[in-house]
């Protein structure tokens, strides 16, 4: 087995809101063909760290090097914020992930149709084409937006929860999906919950407490010592917090 | 019989030369502002339209106060007084605490106002209903060319823009991540309301210009359920309405604007209660269920 490329690397990253912390002083690699599960507490930072990485938010501190360019990125947030009362056709909305390759403009073709006929067969939906998304249930409207983030045909792909609310065998199905996207070699960080789930599907594990508590193989990350550690994390909020001396150490 | 349908429906359009024109201006606006307010509703902005359609007033007046009744010089005001209100609402929701519609409410306010008090220093107050109600009779072939105008350039704007304008509305963090165009598409999107605002209130009047904006769009909505369906019915809708309106103001000698306008409200209503998604199949079908 030949040794695997960096990605990125957290170099002493802070992400945060309004120079409170949530996440603190992260350290780490991130390997090409990485299948990592992101853990931790409510309020621990995960959703914030997929931000980051989406540049969706300018680091506290530190920074994320990526060690050749930025790859292609793909992102499912926790909260779709979809507007379901829009009267789109599911065909039409999963044809948006051609949006990397097509932009604003340029038409859908047939080429582009049929990937969206063969997106929507690898997440079960075929058939659902004509429907209108607002006659979706929560975990058809979960597979559709997995079909979408098929065809953007991304590099690197963050997903935030995307198990929850979703029934044993669409996750089963959804999970096989994220196998074989790691197959082809794409790399994969995902915000989960569940943490049967993660030691049966992920081989790394990031254990998150806004500081990060373990990165690693995932059986020496779950360790009772450091699940223990992640629970007793400090109460989430503090207005009077003061400025972080490994801040001002480095900034001496 | 034959002879009374031709009478009833169609001569007073081969008959007459401003009833030809009105009509001809009227599908004009059928085809341009209808699928606009179509997306106005798709985006929760219906209310927008009537205020923007306020803001024009101002505008308008100024340019009636220099070059008085001229086409161009209110058409121009109109547009400029709308493009400012819309792009400050507009753009100011994008960088500041306020939302859009707070904004807007400010600077339509605003706007409205001054236009009053600008309309107020002219005496004749004949002038200022032809401001606010429109002379869709009156329509020479100049407004009729520049209906026509705005129309084909609002199709193809919504045309070319028609992929952010769905995202902007259905999901606008997935348009963010992929690219920079919303904030663009929802100015250019603005600055087709007023457009096509401009272009009704030289038919119908500031007032009732957003009537034919909306009013077959939410019509449409009983009857279609994805959005090319929604916009053909809209624009099928409207272009019913217009013509019924005509009528209407024709065999019972009304006037026109607020007789197309009732005509929409008219379609409207019965949407309401036979469209597809009407209240009608509500009432027929009580407690029945399908098999699956």
């Amino acid at each position: 087995m030949q040794t695997p490329q960096a990605l990125l690397s957290f170099e002493n990253l802070t992400l945060g809101y309004e120079r409170h912390p949530a996440v603190h002083h992260l350290q780490g690699t991130l390997f090409k063909g990485d299948l990592m599960a992101v853990v931790g507490p409510n309020g621990a930072g995960k959703s914030t760290l997929l931000k980051g990485l989406m540049n969706e938010l300018r680091p506290l501190g530190g920074k994320i090097r990526w060690v050749e360019k930025r790859p292609s990125l793909a992102y499912l947030p926790q909260r779709s914020g979809l507007n379901l009362d829009f009267p789109l056709r599911v065909s039409d909305f999963v044809s948006l992930g051609h949006w990397p390759r097509l932009g604003a403009f340029a038409s859908v073709g047939r080429k582009q149709r049929q990937a969206v006929g063969h997106a929507l067969a690898q997440v079960g939906m075929q058939g659902f084409e004509k429907r209108s998304l607002d006659s979706l249930s929560g975990g058809q409207l979960q597979r559709i937006l997995f079909a979408r983030l098929l065809l953007e045909d991304a590099q690197l792909l963050l997903l935030d929860e995307p198990f929850s609310a979703v029934d044993e065998q669409t996750t089963a199905d959804l999970l096989k999906l994220i196998h074989q996207w790691n197959q082809e070699g794409r790399t994969i960080l995902t915000v989960l919950h569940d943490l049967r789930q993660v030691r049966q599907h992920f081989p790394k594990c990031l254990l998150l407490a806004r500081d990060a508590v373990a990165l690693g193989p995932t059986p020496e990350v779950l360790t009772d010592d450091n699940l223990a550690k992640a629970r007793n994390m400090q109460a989430p909020f503090d207005p009077l917090a003061p400025v972080c001396e490994a801040d001002l150490e480095e900034a001496r | 019989m034959l002879e009374f349908v031709y009478q009833l429906l169609f001569e007073p359009f081969f008959e007459y030369g401003f009833m030809r024109r009105a009509l001809i201006g009227c599908i004009a606006l059928s085809i341009s502002a209808t699928p606009v307010g179509v997306f106005l509703m798709l985006r929760r902005m219906s209310l927008t339209g009537d205020a923007v359609a306020h803001a024009i007033l101002p505008g308008a007046a100024l340019g009636y106060m220099v070059a008085g009744l001229s086409l161009g010089a209110m058409t121009l005001g109109g547009l400029v007084a709308g493009w400012i209100v819309a792009l400050l609402a507009g753009g100011l929701a994008r960088i500041t605490v306020l939302k859009e519609d707070a904004n807007l409410a400010v600077f339509y306010l605003l706007s409205l106002a001054l236009g009053v008090l600008l309309v107020s220093t002219q005496s004749r107050n004949v002038d200022l209903l032809h401001l606010l109600f429109g002379s869709v009779l009156a329509l020479n072939n100049e407004a009729v060319l520049l209906l026509a105008g705005i129309a084909t350039v609002t199709l193809i704007a919504l045309a070319v823009f028609l992929r952010p304008l769905v995202l902007e509305c259905l999901d606008p963090g997935f348009l963010k991540r992929q690219s920079s165009i919303g904030t663009p598409t929802h100015l250019i999107f603005l600055a087709l309301v007023v457009l096509n605002l401009v272009a009704g209130f030289q038919a119908l009047g500031t007032l009732m210009a957003v009537g034919i904006m909306i009013l077959p769009a939410t019509a449409a909505r009983f009857w279609a359920r994805q959005l090319d369906q929604l916009l053909f019915t809209a624009v099928a809708l409207a272009l019913l309405g217009s013509w019924g309106g005509l009528l209407m103001s024709w065999h019972w000698d009304v006037p026109t604007g607020p007789a197309i306008i009732l005509m929409l409200g008219f379609l409207h209503l019965v949407s309401l209660f036979l469209g597809q998604d009407g209240l009608l199949k509500r009432w027929v079908h009580p407690g029945k269920h399908l098999k699956s």
